[in-house]
């Protein structure tokens, strides 16, 4: 690989990769396609493919001619377990907010009951 | 979810549900047992707030918290926690405020939050809490979710701090 080539491809790498990553999160793409998306050559693109299928976040799989890339189980679980995670937190504070709102319930009742009697 | 859902999904009793409906939105819905007019009260009252935004099982204290609600009004909350040395600060400001209806707000401490949309829904006595989470794109959304490009004090270093702490509360969310 020339010098000039490896030194572009390093400066690009992350924003390019982060790209990938959200294009294939839209939906699954060929290495041509996401090639054409960044106007980048396949070979390229090729290279970005196969660094983010070494960490796990894409795979891909050759079906004739076309390699179809899509998000890997590593970026899914990640974020599977995040949302788990947001949940539980959500789920944490709603459990508060359901108690202090039924203690406001019986706060304006016993209100009532003062005003009523 | 689940199979078994009322004609009202949503208005099941005590569940927190989580659905990324977009690439870059998070919506999570709960209903409670109580007039829209007291769970709207509940958020936008800070000394109500303080009751249950920093639920104890995680270990968290709110240190501060102001919330001046009205359009253009700011909120800030900061957070403590035994774990971590810096304090968590979220802070940011109120795009819409319609009592008892309907509350939005943006999320400044990261370059990238959210706008939080909050929708209180009142159907036979019940309230639905619907909160809308709309990043500015899916990179956002990813990054506060990986906890990635963490800033001081900023949501994705405050999600990532939340990571070592949110299994404690485990045996609390069923």
């Amino acid at each position: 690989m020339p010098a000039r080539f490896d030194a572009s491809f390093s400066a690009l790498s992350v924003a390019t990769r982060r790209g990938i990553l959200e294009q294939l999160g839209r939906a699954d793409a060929s290495i041509s396609e996401l090639a054409g998306r960044f106007r980048m050559s396949l070979t390229g693109m090729k290279k970005h493919v196969s660094v983010l299928e070494h960490a796990g976040l894409v795979t891909s799989e050759k079906v004739g001619r076309v390699r179809t890339c899509r998000l890997g189980l590593g970026r899914m679980e990640e974020e599977a377990a995040w949302m788990a995670e947001y949940r539980r937190l959500w789920d944490a504070r709603f459990q508060g907010l359901d108690r202090l709102v039924e203690e406001l319930k019986l706060k304006e009742k016993g209100h009532g009951r003062k005003k009523g009697g | 979810m689940d199979a078994k859902r009322g004609d009202e999904p949503g208005f099941q009793e005590g569940r927190t549900t989580v659905e990324r409906t977009t690439d870059r939105e998070l919506v999570t819905t709960r209903s409670f047992n109580g007039p829209a007019r007291l769970v709207y009260e509940a958020w936008t009252r800070p000394e109500l707030l303080k009751r249950w935004w920093a639920p104890k099982s995680t270990g968290l204290v709110l240190r501060a918290c102001d919330a001046d609600v009205r359009v253009g009004g700011g909120y800030r909350f900061e957070f403590s926690h035994p774990a971590s040395p810096q304090p968590m600060v979220f802070f940011g400001r109120y795009l819409e405020v319609v009592p008892h209806a309907r509350l939005v707000w943006t999320n400044d401490e990261s370059g990238d939050g959210p706008v939080t949309t909050v929708s209180f829904e009142e159907k036979g006595g019940r309230t639905l809490v619907v909160m809308r989470e709309v990043f500015p794109s899916a990179e956002a959304l990813v990054r506060a979710a990986a906890g990635m490009e963490g800033t001081e004090g900023g949501m994705p270093e405050s999600f990532s701090q939340l990571d070592g702490l949110l299994p404690s509360l485990r045996g609390n969310a069923g």
